[in-house]
């Protein structure tokens, strides 16, 4: 019933040059996530005849007809008592393409925090809706949210078509609706298909009950989608995460800042600043284990070497000389607060992570509050509670090397701890710093 | 220079080769510096990592990420074995082997000194296992050891207790893994504060996939315990599994030992573990027959997960790996 192919169909002994597409998934409670996910797991084949035989005997358990495929992601035993999602589920399926790996994330409001968990690392986010209900509150808070962590494709699933009568009309008016609802958060590259995740149609085949879609199936658009822009546009980016000194006789001088390419490209030669200080040298070496790079993009982990001895620890940043980020003790950011402790408000004081930096931050402002159903902004707002999203002004007790999250994601973001708990209690998205 | 690494060189200014991008790593790449970038974090925020290594494929590509990530200095945390005395010889002879050939210190925590000094009651019958009693020997050695981070080789994709599981899986002063309040973890920015007795697990192969272990294997050449690789043992079947008789499992009276040319998929306890019967001698071969198998590693290969729907997700919360 398929032509989706395992991995067996690729030369899995010879270099595997297949590459990844991360994916979060999004929707609302009974609109078919998990059977789509189930269906995608089964209809590429990464399902194994003992899950197989595991979910067909949950389904008798159960009293259902068919096999649910939805029991492919069934989750933790609180998760099944109560039937829901609290947290993100990883998996992973392949084709002869791409690899992909899909957070499958919740959808109830008071598990944002996990749903943005899943979300900060996805490359495009997998919107689902259910044909009968069209676009619900929770599919724009969804779809906001992943906005705001700077996904920027969006495959918008109408599912459930079987039970609007293969309508085109019906997926028609949803995918409008949809397209002018991102357009208003420049969301530029919104594909939607009209599926049925229990039947099949238009996820791994096409359907010849919807002959009306003239687009690929579901599969194969992820396998077209890119991913990220080429790091040749942005400025190189290098948090120094270890210091690399070998205490050995045959490195006796060796000094290797060891870290994760953060944006754009680092080349031998290249002029770079090292932050905060600024002060200049030039990249003498880029390593990765025993082999001697020209160049680093990102996500490489290397290790780099500079020509001139200067005072680089972890937190520096190794940057363009040309395109140095700003050094900055104040940032404005949006922020998702995480904490069912306590509310953020002005005046409180925590830690920040970024990048490889760690420092301590001081509230400032609490300048608006997203409602995230209106998705209007309450400029009144002076504290934000659990899940609750803002414009927060930051003072910083040390600078750090900032760029806007919209230019970089890995240099324009943060998270907050509280150093009472040392738990994670916000996630931050620079808009600017100074 | 390996040849896989070697359009990564050249890639900004050569024609795109994938997905219409020149620069894009292959997944094998991107999976080695997402883990690197994670040993890496560890290493620098927590005080006292260590890594458990049981010589089984999982710890050995951990092992060897672990080495990329300091060269060329030496890696800057001890490896620690929990060792329920059932475990495969050849595992053991691997194990001290290539801890010295990396200069790294080797901890071995004994689960038969823990049931000699009464910390845990050793299961007896048939189905006795050591897998649940590693629970406290670990624990005992992480307090003393004073270690604040543990490294595991735990992949998601193993296990559905696991594919919830973060990166930095923190753990209460009693081990225990609490599922439902784990702490967001967003981007690569991973939180290492701990509060008073808390330790973390920390999972650099957590996007992994057992494909992508032993094509890594395969890629990077890593020798790996001769029991991964077909071969002539005394084998009885329980449960429709094959186990390798051992002085530590009492046979039931209908279970015949006989011969068979098996490999193991997993290294666990001698216990818990069933090979597979398989042909595959070379890592080729292996590589070949795991893509297409069609039944996953934990359901094939380990007694320990059958107990019921959330066996793993029960060892978890006490604490376990």
């Amino acid at each position: 019933m398929t032509t989706a192919t395992h991995d067996a169909d690729v030369d899995i002994l010879g270099p595997d040059h297949r590459s990844l597409l991360r994916l979060a998934t999004a929707g609302s409670v009974d609109d078919g996530k998990s059977t789509l996910i189930g269906r995608l797991l089964y209809d590429s084949k990464q399902t194994f005849i003992d899950q197989m035989e595991a979910i067909e005997r949950t389904s008798r358990t159960r009293g259902e007809d068919d096999v649910n495929l939805a029991y492919l992601t069934d989750g933790l035993r609180s998760e099944r008592e109560q039937g829901i999602t609290i947290d993100v589920a990883y998996r992973y399926f392949a084709t002869p393409r791409r690899k992909f790996i899909l957070a499958d994330t919740p959808g109830h409001v008071q598990y944002t925090r996990n749903m943005v968990t899943g979300a900060s690392t996805a490359d495009a986010a997998l919107l689902l809706v259910d044909a009968r209900k069209g676009v619900v509150e929770q599919t724009r808070r969804h779809a906001y949210l992943s906005s705001l962590l700077g996904i920027r494709h969006f495959v918008l699933c109408v599912n459930k078509m079987d039970l609007v009568d293969w309508d085109r009309a019906v997926f028609e008016r949803i995918a409008e609706e949809l397209t002018a609802f991102a357009s208003r958060m420049d969301i530029d590259d919104v594909r939607a298909i009209p599926i049925s995740a229990k039947l099949g149609d238009w996820v791994v085949e096409p359907s010849s009950r919807m002959p009306w879609y003239d687009g690929p199936p579901l599969l194969e658009l992820l396998e077209m989608l890119e991913a990220s822009d080429p790091p040749q546009h942005h400025a190189a980016r290098f948090p120094v995460q270890y210091v690399i000194r070998p205490l050995r006789d045959e490195f006796h001088d060796y000094r290797g800042y060891a870290g994760t390419m953060a944006s754009g490209v680092l080349r031998v030669g290249d002029r770079v600043a090292v932050m905060p200080s600024g002060a200049e040298t030039t990249v003498a070496a880029i390593e990765r284990y025993e082999d001697q790079l020209h160049e680093a993009t990102p996500p490489m982990a290397v290790t780099v070497r500079l020509a001139d001895d200067l005072d680089v620890r972890r937190g520096s940043m190794i940057v363009s000389a040309q395109h140095p980020p700003v050094a900055a003790s104040t940032v404005d950011a949006h922020i998702c607060w995480m904490s069912e402790r306590a509310p953020l408000r002005e005046r409180d004081r925590l830690v920040v992570k970024h990048a490889t930096q760690t420092t301590r931050a001081l509230v400032d402002e609490v300048g608006a509050r997203l409602d995230v159903n209106s998705l209007e902004y309450d400029l009144t707002a002076s504290q934000l509670s659990l899940n609750e999203i803002g414009r927060v002004r930051l003072r910083l007790m040390a600078p750090l090397s900032v760029d806007p999250y919209a230019e970089s994601r890995e240099t324009g973001a943060f998270i907050l701890i509280d150093e009472a708990t040392s738990a994670t209690v916000g996630a931050g998205m620079i808009t600017s710093g100074e | 220079m390996t040849t896989a690494d070697a359009p990564l060189c050249h890639s900004v200014t050569s024609p795109p080769v994938n997905g219409g991008r020149a620069t894009e790593l292959d997944t094998l790449a991107w999976l080695e510096a997402e883990a690197i970038h994670i040993i890496r974090e560890v290493a620098a925020e927590c005080e006292r990592p260590c890594l458990l290594f049981s010589g089984g494929k999982d710890s050995i590509v951990m092992l060897r990420l672990a080495e990329k990530a300091f060269w060329p200095a030496r890696i800057p945390f001890p490896v620690m074995h929990v060792d329920t005395g059932h475990n495969f010889p050849e595992a053991i002879e691997f194990r001290d082997r290539r801890a010295a050939e990396l200069g790294v210190e080797l901890i071995v925590a004994s689960v038969q000194e823990s049931i000699d000094r009464g910390r845990v009651v050793e299961e007896i019958g048939p189905r006795a296992s050591r897998n649940r009693l590693q629970t406290v020997t670990l624990l005992d050695a992480i307090a003393e050891h004073d270690f604040d981070a543990l490294f595991g080789g735990a992949r998601r994709d193993e296990e559905k207790a696991r594919a919830k599981e973060r990166i930095f899986s923190f753990r209460d002063a009693f081990g225990q893994w609490d599922p439902s309040n784990q702490r967001p973890e967003l981007w690569n920015l991973y939180n290492g504060r701990l509060s008073r007795g808390e330790h973390i697990r920390a999972f650099p192969l957590s996007n992994w996939t057992e494909l992508d272990i032993w094509q890594y294997i395969k890629r990077e050449q890593l020798e790996i315990p001769s029991i991964y690789f077909a071969h002539d043992r005394e084998m009885f079947e329980r449960d429709g599994m094959l186990f390798p008789t051992s002085e530590f499992v009492p046979r039931l009276p209908d279970e015949d030992p006989f011969e068979a040319r098996v490999r193991f998929r997993t290294v666990g306890d001698m216990t818990c573990t069933a090979g597979v019967l398989s042909e595959a001698e070379t890592l080729e071969q292996v590589v070949s027959e795991i893509a297409a198998t069609r039944i996953t590693e934990r359901g094939e290969t380990r007694a320990d997960d059958r107990f019921s729907e959330a066996a793993m997700e029960d060892r978890k919360r006490e604490g376990y790996f």
